[in-house]
C-alpha cells in the first residue's frame, strides 16, 4: 500500500532540479551514529486486499454487539445512530479537513461547531460551550481546572457515585496540577448533602446525575450547598436524559460536562468519543479548547471564526487555560446532526422510552430469586445496579454465552462496602422481547 | 469588488458563490419550524412510567425542529463550504496533511471493530487486543522504544502523559526537580503541557543555524532540570545535527529527553528517536499515520518509552497471557488488559484511547510495511526540498544554510516593501485554488510561511503551487490590492476576528437582541440604497 504518486521519472527530474544524485543525499546530513542503517523490523507492505483480509480476521476474533444483545452501560450506550448522521459527517470535505485556521475555506466545520455549541447550551440551559474535549473523564479534569482558577481555591470534592474511571483520570492529572480529589461519601446509592454545608476552601463539588449506578441524585440541593460555600457546582450529566430530566442549568450547576458518545457516535471499543462541556458566562474566559464565534466578513455577510484564542495554547503557551489542540471535532459534528435529527420531541420520546424500558427490566430482574437492586430506594434513569447471589463476573460470563452483554461489573459504594454489582442499561433499542429473553437468561445465569 | 484573474480556479471550495438575492436561512435554528420532525422510534412496548417527582423537566428542551431532508441539505451545503485534503493540496506545516486512505475508513467501520462495547470482558475482544498489541510493538520498532501506551487521544495529551511519566520517574528517584527545557520555536502545546504537569518551562534559544544553541543548553542544564522537549527535525524543518550531544548532556545530569513526534514523517525508516537518545516519544497518528484530521480531531497520541520508564506508563496496558489457565485456554484468551501496574501514572483517558483511530493507524502501518514506511519518509523529504528549491528565490528560507527535511520555513518579508504580508499571500493562494501553508508560525520567524507538502502530492501539484506563489509575488508588486482584497472566490471573504472576540456571539441565543438590531440597521440602509441584503 503506497500513496506517494512519484514515478521513477518524477524522482529523477526532481533530483535533477535539486542537483542531487540520489534520494539518499537528502538524508546525508543525519549523523551516522543515529542513522538506522537497516530495514525496520516490520513485515513488508500489503496490497489493499491483503490488508482488508488481515483486519477482517482480527475483527472476526471479537464478539460484537450485533451478535449479542447489549444491556451494558457505564457511560457508553447502545443508542440508535440514524443513517443521516454518518452519511453527512462522513463527507470527506469535513473529515479530511483540519483546524479552521483559514476560516474562509472552513465555514462548513466552523458553522457546524457553532451549531454544536448552541445545541449543547440549549440542551443544558447553560450559556457557553466549546468545540469539544476528548471524552467525559478528561472534560471533568478541565471543569475542575476551571473551578480552581475561578475560585482561587484548591480542594476538589467528588461524589463516590461518580464513575470510577473519572476518579482515576482526575487523580492522574491532579498530580500535575497540584490537587487530589477528595471523596464525598454516598449512602444508599446517592450523595447526601453534608451537614453544615461545604467548607469555604472548596473549589469544586462534583456530582454525577444520573450517577454511575443510574440513580438520580438530589442534585439541586447539592448544587445550592456548593454555591453557598462559594464553590463551583459541577455536574456530570447524561446528554440523552435531558429530554425528560431537568437540565444542569435549571438544577443550579455552574459547569456541566458529559460523555457525548451517545450523541450519534459509535461504541467503537471506547473511542473516538466526545467530551461535552458547558458553563455559565462567568467562566467563558476560563473555558478550555477551541470556541467558535459568529462574526461578519468585509461585505457584511455572516460567517464563523475561532475566537477568544488568547485562552489557547498557540497564543498563551505556558499560561493557556489548557494544552488541548486537536480535539474531537468530527464527533461534535456527528452530535450536531444527531440532535438536529432527534429534535425536542424525539429527545423527549427517547428519554421516556429508556426510562420505561429500564423500569420494566428492573422490576422483572429484581423479582428473580438471588437478584436484587443494589439501591432499591433510589429512583434511576436508563440503568441500574444489581447484586447477585454468587459471583457477578460469572453471571456476566454466562450471560455472554447466552448472547447478552451486561456490565460493567465493579465494586459499589464507599470502599466497596455495597458489594460487587453488575450494571444493566436499557436504551430505546431494546425491545420488550429482548428484555424478556434477557430476564430469562439472567435467571438461568444465577441458578 | 475585484474578480479573480483569468487562469485561476474560482469557487475552489465547491459550492457556487452567490453574492445577491434573498437571504437564505443559515443555521438549524433558522430552518426550524414548530412541528417539523426527522426522528422516528418504534412505539413504546412496555408500560410508560412517570419521571420521579422533582426530577423532571419543567419545560420541553428548546431544540430546533427540522425535517430530515432539510437537515441533509443543510449539512451537505456546509460540507461544500469546506476544504479538506480530499479537495486538494493542504500544506500546513508540522500537520502532515497527507492523503487519508479510504480503505482505513472501510476497515474502521467493520462491525467487529466498531460495534464493541468498551466494557466487554477480555475474552470477547481478543482481536481488538491483538490489534492493539501489534500496533504498539510496531510503533516501538519505528521509534526505537521499548513499550507504548495507546491511551492518549491526541498529541498534546501525549505530551502531558510523557511529562507526568517524567514526574513519576524523578519522584520515585527521590529527586522531584522543577524545570523543563523547551526550544523557543516549540509548538504551543509544549509549554502549556509543561505548566499542567507542575513544572516550570525554561526556553532554550536557537543558534544562527536555527538549531538548539549548544552553549546556551549547557548553561541551562542543571540538577533542577527534569527534562528537555524537542522535535527532530525541529519546527523549522531542520534536523538537529547535534542531537546525540544534546541527549547526552541531559542524561549526564540525570534528566530525561522527550521527543515531540509531530515531525516523525521526515525520518521514518531512516532514523529513530530511541537511537538519538530520546527516552519518551509521542506519536501523532493523525499526522504521520494518516488518520483523518476530522476538522480538528479526533486524533491519537500514543506515547512510547525506554525500558526504565515502562513501569510509569498509564494503566492498563495490553499484555500477552503466558498462562491463561485451563479456562482461559478453553476460551482462547491470549491477550488481556494488565491493571497490575503499581508505579503507573494511572489513567489518562476515560476509556481505551481513540480505538477507532488506532484501527486506522494499524491499517496504515501494516498496509505500508517496512518498505512503504521508508518510502514515505523519502518522498516527503524529496517533495519538501523540491518545492523549497522552486520558491526560495522569492520566499527566502528563514535559515538558508541548512537543508530542510519534510517541511521548510520561508519568509514573506521581501514583499513587505509592497505593503503585502504573509496573510495576504495566504488569502490570495485561496483564490488561486490552494489551501495555504501555515503562516505566522514558528513565532521566531517574521512573516513566516511553514510549508509541509507531504509525500502524497505529485510533482504537478508542487509545480502548480510554486507557480501560484510566484504569481502572488509578481502581483504583490504590480497589483497589491488584488492580494489585500483576497479571497474573493469563497463563500465568505475576510472575517472580522476582532469583532468576534469583542462582541461575543458563541451560540445562536447569545447576543440575539444585538443581532436583531444590527439586522434591522443593515436592512434599512440596504433598502435605502435600493439593494437586496447580501448573503
Amino acid at each position: 500500500m503506497r500513496f506517494a504518486p512519484h514515478t521513477d521519472g518524477d524522482v529523477r527530474e526532481m533530483l535533477s532540479v535539486l542537483g542531487l544524485a540520489s534520494v539518499d543525499d537528502l538524508f546525508a546530513q543525519i549523523p551516522s551514529d543515529v542513522r538506522l542503517g537497516r530495514d525496520l523490523d516490520l513485515p513488508a507492505g500489503l496490497s489493499e486486499m491483503e490488508l482488508v483480509a488481515d483486519l477482517r480476521a482480527l475483527a472476526g476474533a471479537n464478539r460484537h454487539v450485533d451478535e449479542m444483545v447489549c444491556f451494558a452501560g457505564g457511560g457508553a450506550y447502545d443508542h440508535y445512530v440514524p443513517a443521516a448522521v454518518w452519511a453527512l459527517a462522513g463527507r470527506s470535505e469535513l473529515y479530511t479537513s483540519y483546524t479552521p485556521y483559514q476560516p474562509e475555506v472552513s465555514q462548513g466545520v466552523l458553522q457546524a461547531l457553532f451549531e454544536y455549541q448552541s445545541l449543547i447550551c440549549d440542551l443544558t440551559a447553560l450559556d457557553v460551550s466549546n468545540a469539544s474535549l476528548y471524552d467525559g473523564a478528561t472534560a471533568l479534569v478541565e471543569a475542575v481546572n476551571m473551578a480552581r482558577h475561578a475560585t482561587g481555591r484548591s480542594r476538589v470534592l467528588v461524589s463516590e457515585a461518580v464513575d470510577p474511571r473519572y476518579w482515576e483520570t482526575l487523580r492522574t492529572y491532579g498530580r500535575g496540577t497540584g490537587y487530589q480529589p477528595e471523596p464525598v461519601a454516598i449512602d444508599g446509592g446517592v450523595t447526601p448533602s453534608p451537614e453544615g454545608g461545604f467548607a469555604d476552601d472548596v473549589a469544586a463539588v462534583v456530582i454525577q446525575h444520573p450517577n454511575v449506578f443510574g440513580s438520580l441524585e438530589p442534585a439541586g440541593s447539592l448544587f445550592d450547598a456548593a454555591r453557598a460555600a462559594g464553590a463551583r457546582a459541577i455536574q456530570v450529566f447524561d446528554p440523552l436524559s435531558l429530554g425528560v430530566l431537568a437540565p444542569p442549568g435549571e438544577l443550579g450547576a455552574d459547569i456541566a460536562l458529559a460523555e457525548g458518545q451517545s450523541l450519534g457516535n459509535h461504541l467503537a471499543y471506547g473511542g473516538p468519543y466526545l467530551g461535552v462541556i458547558a458553563s455559565r458566562m462567568q467562566d467563558v474566559r476560563r473555558m478550555p479548547g477551541r470556541i467558535v464565534g459568529e462574526t461578519v466578513d468585509v461585505d457584511g455577510r455572516t460567517g464563523y471564526v475561532l475566537t477568544l484564542q488568547a485562552r489557547e495554547q498557540h497564543i498563551r503557551r505556558e499560561k493557556a487555560t489548557s494544552n488541548i489542540c486537536t480535539n474531537q471535532t468530527l464527533m461534535a459534528v456527528a452530535a450536531t446532526i444527531y440532535l438536529g435529527w432527534l429534535g425536542p420531541r424525539g429527545l423527549e420520546e427517547l428519554g421516556r422510552q429508556c426510562h420505561a424500558k429500564a423500569a420494566y427490566a428492573a422490576e422483572r430482574l429484581s423479582s428473580i430469586s438471588g437478584v436484587d437492586l443494589a439501591y432499591p430506594d433510589a429512583p434511576f434513569f436508563k440503568e441500574f445496579a444489581l447484586r447477585t447471589a454468587g459471583d457477578p463476573d460469572e453471571v456476566q460470563r454466562r450471560l455472554i454465552e447466552a448472547g447478552f452483554l451486561a456490565g460493567p461489573v465493579f465494586d459499589a459504594g464507599t470502599d466497596g462496602r455495597d458489594g460487587r454489582v453488575v450494571l444493566v442499561a436499557v436504551t430505546e433499542r431494546r425491545s420488550r422481547e429482548e428484555i424478556d429473553a434477557f430476564v430469562k437468561a439472567f435467571e438461568e445465569a444465577v441458578s | 469588488m475585484t474578480e479573480a484573474k483569468a487562469g485561476s480556479q474560482p469557487g475552489v471550495v465547491g459550492a457556487p458563490v452567490r453574492r445577491t438575492g434573498p437571504p437564505v436561512p443559515s443555521t438549524l435554528r433558522d430552518l426550524s419550524r414548530a412541528g417539523r420532525t426527522a426522528w422516528t422510534l418504534p412505539d413504546l412496548d412496555v408500560p410508560a412510567v412517570d419521571i420521579p417527582d422533582g426530577h423532571g423537566r419543567s419545560t420541553p428542551p428548546d431544540l430546533p425542529e427540522v425535517a430530515e431532508r432539510d437537515l441533509v441539505s443543510h449539512f451537505t451545503r456546509l460540507s461544500q463550504r469546506n476544504y479538506g485534503v480530499d479537495t486538494g493540496f493542504y500544506p500546513l506545516g508540522s500537520c502532515s496533511m497527507k492523503y487519508n486512505p479510504k480503505v482505513a475508513e472501510q476497515i474502521a467501520g467493520l462491525p467487529g471493530l466498531q460495534r464493541l462495547h468498551p466494557w466487554q470482558p477480555d475474552a470477547t475482544i481478543q482481536g481488538a487486543l491483538e490489534m492493539l498489541s501489534r500496533l504498539e510493538h510496531a510503533l516501538c520498532e519505528i521509534t526505537g522504544m521499548f513499550r507504548a501506551t495507546l491511551q492518549p487521544p491526541a498529541g498534546a495529551s501525549g505530551e502531558l502523559t510523557g511529562l507526568l511519566i517524567m514526574r513519576a520517574y524523578h519522584t520515585k528517584q527521590g529527586d522531584p526537580r522543577t524545570k523543563i527545557l523547551i526550544p523557543d520555536a516549540a509548538h504551543g502545546t509544549n509549554p502549556a503541557s509543561v505548566t499542567l504537569s507542575g513544572y516550570t518551562p525554561v526556553h532554550v534559544p536557537a543558534d544562527r543555524r536555527g538549531l538548539v544553541d549548544l552553549d546556551a543548553l549547557h548553561s541551562l542544564v542543571d540538577d533542577q532540570v527534569a527534562g528537555l522537549m524537542l522535535t527532530n527535525p525541529n519546527t523549522l524543518g531542520l534536523f538537529e545535527l547535534d542531537i546525540a550531544d544534546i541527549t547526552r548532556t541531559l542524561h549526564d545530569v540525570g534528566a530525561l529527553v522527550y521527543y515531540d513526534g509531530a515531525n516523525l514523517n521526515a525520518v521514518l525508516g531512516k532514523a529513530r528517536p530511541g537511537d538519538m537518545g530520546f527516552d519518551i516519544v509521542h506519536i501523532n497518528t493523525h499526522k504521520t499515520f494518516a488518520t483523518p484530521h476530522g476538522g480538528g480531531g479526533p486524533g491519537a497520541g500514543p506515547v512510547a518509552v525506554v525500558e526504565r520508564l515502562e513501569p510509569f506508563l498509564p494503566s492498563p496496558m495490553v499484555k500477552q497471557v503466558d498462562d491463561p489457565g485451563a479456562d482461559g485456554e478453553r476460551r482462547g484468551v491470549r491477550f488481556a488488559w494488565d491493571h497490575d501496574r503499581p508505579d503507573s501514572i494511572g489513567r489518562v483517558h476515560g476509556w481505551n484511547g481513540n480505538f477507532g483511530i488506532l484501527v486506522r493507524a494499524y491499517a496504515y502501518v501494516f498496509g505500508h510495511g517496512h518498505d512503504g514506511l521508508t518510502a514515505v519518509g523519502e518522498r516527503a523529504v524529496l517533495n519538501a526540498n523540491y518545492l523549497a528549491a522552486l520558491v526560495r528565490d522569492v520566499y527566502p528560507l528563514a535559515y538558508p544554510d541548512g537543508r530542510p527535511m519534510h517541511e521548510f520555513v520561508s519568509t514573506a518579508k521581501p514583499l513587505r516593501k509592497h505593503g503585502v504580508r504573509a496573510m495576504d499571500v495566504a488569502k490570495r493562494l485561496i483564490d488561486l485554488g490552494f489551501h495555504p501553508s501555515t503562516v505566522y508560525f514558528p513565532l521566531v520567524v517574521e512573516e513566516a510561511m511553514m510549508v509541509e507538502p507531504t509525500e502524497t502530492e505529485s510533482k504537478e501539484v508542487l509545480d502548480a503551487f510554486a507557480e501560484a506563489l510566484h504569481q502572488v509575488a509578481r502581483e504583490a508588486e504590480s497589483d497589491p490590492d488584488l492580494l489585500h482584497e483576497a479571497p474573493v472566490t469563497t463563500p465568505v471573504r475576510r472575517l472580522d476576528e476582532a469583532k468576534a472576540a469583542r462582541e461575543l456571539r458563541l451560540t445562536w441565543s447569545m447576543g440575539a437582541e444585538l443581532k436583531a438590531a444590527a439586522g434591522a440597521a443593515s436592512a434599512a440602509s440596504a433598502a435605502s440604497a435600493g439593494q437586496q441584503p447580501t448573503v
